[in-house]
């Protein structure tokens, strides 16, 4: 059977990062990842990041995921693509599904002694009349589409969701030359960056805060949206539908952890809002309830990438520490470190909220392993 | 629609084509691109019909997860045309239902 002393699923900027510092210790590293390339979404993102110079402020995510793959590359850090992991079985050992071409696939067991998993989010659908009709997809489908193959699937679209997905992917869609007939946005109010939602008005986007889609007209494909004002409890109000001509209807209506691998580990889970719903808990080195298996990144609570980064370094050091290649002074001094960067990212825009949700997670796990100890 | 002129990744020239078959037709495709973005510059957004109720699907997730893009490629059914490549003289059809098994692919 495949070693590996490390073992992670899932190649985005949290996978990535747990990667580099768990092969700087000392660690024999691989990545499992489905795609056909590591680095996520980062791979899409065209926009420069917020925040120090710590966290990439004024790179993009297009340039920084480059960076990382090149540093997994100088460590000796393995990616496995086009692999998707079928099973988690008792002891650590891994399924995985290699696909080679179109029909021939390998299967390949591999034996782990620590396992990170850090398989990101998925997008929030939102079901409306005429919601299956093709172009109403995700607003992460319309800017893969854009930003990574280079193709718009429509001209007009029309945005779901104003939080920062929903500003930033209709922006770029217009930097590509695509026309955005509108935003919409349930809430009263705006809901990312002001900065951002300023860049589209002043180009004439509407963005229609306190709407709703009604639904999608067309025979094989989006023709027209209806749209509605919505009162507090989600009722429409009569008579004011707006019909706008569109053949994209993208959904920015938030995402939710990709969970399935921690539940088939047998984490522990707890629920918060503020993250993007159930998301399993962990203690300050990102280790689950299951001793030896760590989880960063969107998997345990949706936030940013540069979140994901810190996430990832802290779960790499804990499995690195975990496994005796670095002492423990330097490791609960790193760890400290760590968490005093993820505070910083977290003290800013809803960061209140997020922090809170954490500090649920990190409880909860004392609490199961206190339960876990009396039984 | 293609992207041919971008702020960021500027201007794409001296592509390589390969050529491949939808539903029977010729069709230009940029080497190594997704079957799905090769059709969605040509406009085609359609990729199957459903079983039950024979309603249109296409595009939703873009990355491979929710499945609703697959088409018969070289007679296998079920791809997912948003994370498989083009091939030089691939045929790509439009799935009805379940789609049918011709035997081993191609």
């Amino acid at each position: 059977m495949k070693q590996a002393e490390v073992l992670i699923i899932g190649g985005g900027p949290a996978g990535l990062s747990a990667a580099i510092e768990a092969a700087k210790k000392g660690c024999q590293v691989t990545i499992v990842e489905a795609n056909r390339e590591a680095g996520g979404q980062l791979v899409k993102q065209t926009h420069k990041f917020f925040g120090s110079s710590q966290h990439h402020a004024g790179e993009r995510g297009i340039d920084i995921v480059k960076t990382l793959i090149r540093q997994c590359g100088e460590l000796g850090v393995e990616i496995m693509t086009d692999s998707v992991v079928a099973g988690i079985y008792d002891g650590k050992v891994i399924a995985v599904d290699h696909q080679l071409s179109l029909t021939e696939h390998e299967f390949i067991r591999i034996q782990a002694k620590k396992l990170i998993i850090s398989t990101g989010a998925s997008e929030n659908a939102v079901r409306f009349p005429g919601w299956t009709l093709p172009g109403v997809m995700g607003a992460g489908a319309v800017q893969t589409m854009c930003n990574v193959h280079h193709v718009l699937p429509g001209k007009k679209i029309l945005m779901i969701g104003s939080g920062s997905v929903g500003l930033i992917v209709s922006y770029q869609m217009m930097q590509a030359g695509a026309e955005i007939v509108g935003i919409i946005e349930a809430l009263p109010h705006i809901n990312g960056y002001a900065v951002h939602a300023s860049k589209l008005t002043r180009e004439g986007v509407p963005i229609y805060t306190g709407y709703t889609v009604k639904e999608a007209i067309g025979t094989d494909h989006v023709e027209k949206a209806v749209i509605a004002k919505v009162n507090p409890d989600w009722s429409l109000v009569p008579g004011s539908e707006i019909t706008l001509d569109t053949d994209i209807i993208a959904i920015g209506a938030g995402l939710k952890p990709l969970t399935g691998m921690a539940y088939m580990a047998g984490c522990d889970f707890v629920f918060d809002k503020a993250l993007g719903g159930w998301a399993p808990a962990h203690n300050k080195h990102m280790e689950s309830t299951v001793d030896g298996v760590f989880v960063c990144g969107d998997t345990t609570g949706l936030e940013e990438a540069s979140t994901a980064i810190e996430e990832g370094t802290l779960a790499g050091l804990g499995a690195a520490q975990s496994l005796g290649h670095v002492d423990e002074k330097t490791a609960e001094e790193e760890n400290a470190a760590g968490w005093k960067r993820l505070n910083a990212l977290r003290s800013g825009f809803k960061g209140e909220e997020r922090v809170i949700a954490k500090n649920k997670q990190l409880r909860e796990y004392e609490a199961y392993k206190g339960e876990e100890a009396r039984a | 629609m293609r992207v041919l002129k971008h702020p960021i990744f500027g201007e794409e020239k001296d592509i390589d084509w390969v050529t491949i078959y939808y539903n029977g037709k010729p069709m230009k495709a940029k080497k190594g691109e997704m079957i799905l973005a090769a059709l969605h510059a040509q406009g085609i957004i359609v990729n199957r019909y459903t079983a039950k109720r024979h309603e249109p699907r296409g595009i939703f997730c873009g990355i491979g997860q929710c499945t609703d893009c697959m088409m018969v490629v070289n007679g296998m059914p079920n791809v997912r045309t948003c994370i498989t490549p083009v091939e030089e003289g691939m045929t790509v059809d439009t799935q009805d239902g379940y789609g049918k098994w011709e035997g081993d692919a191609k």
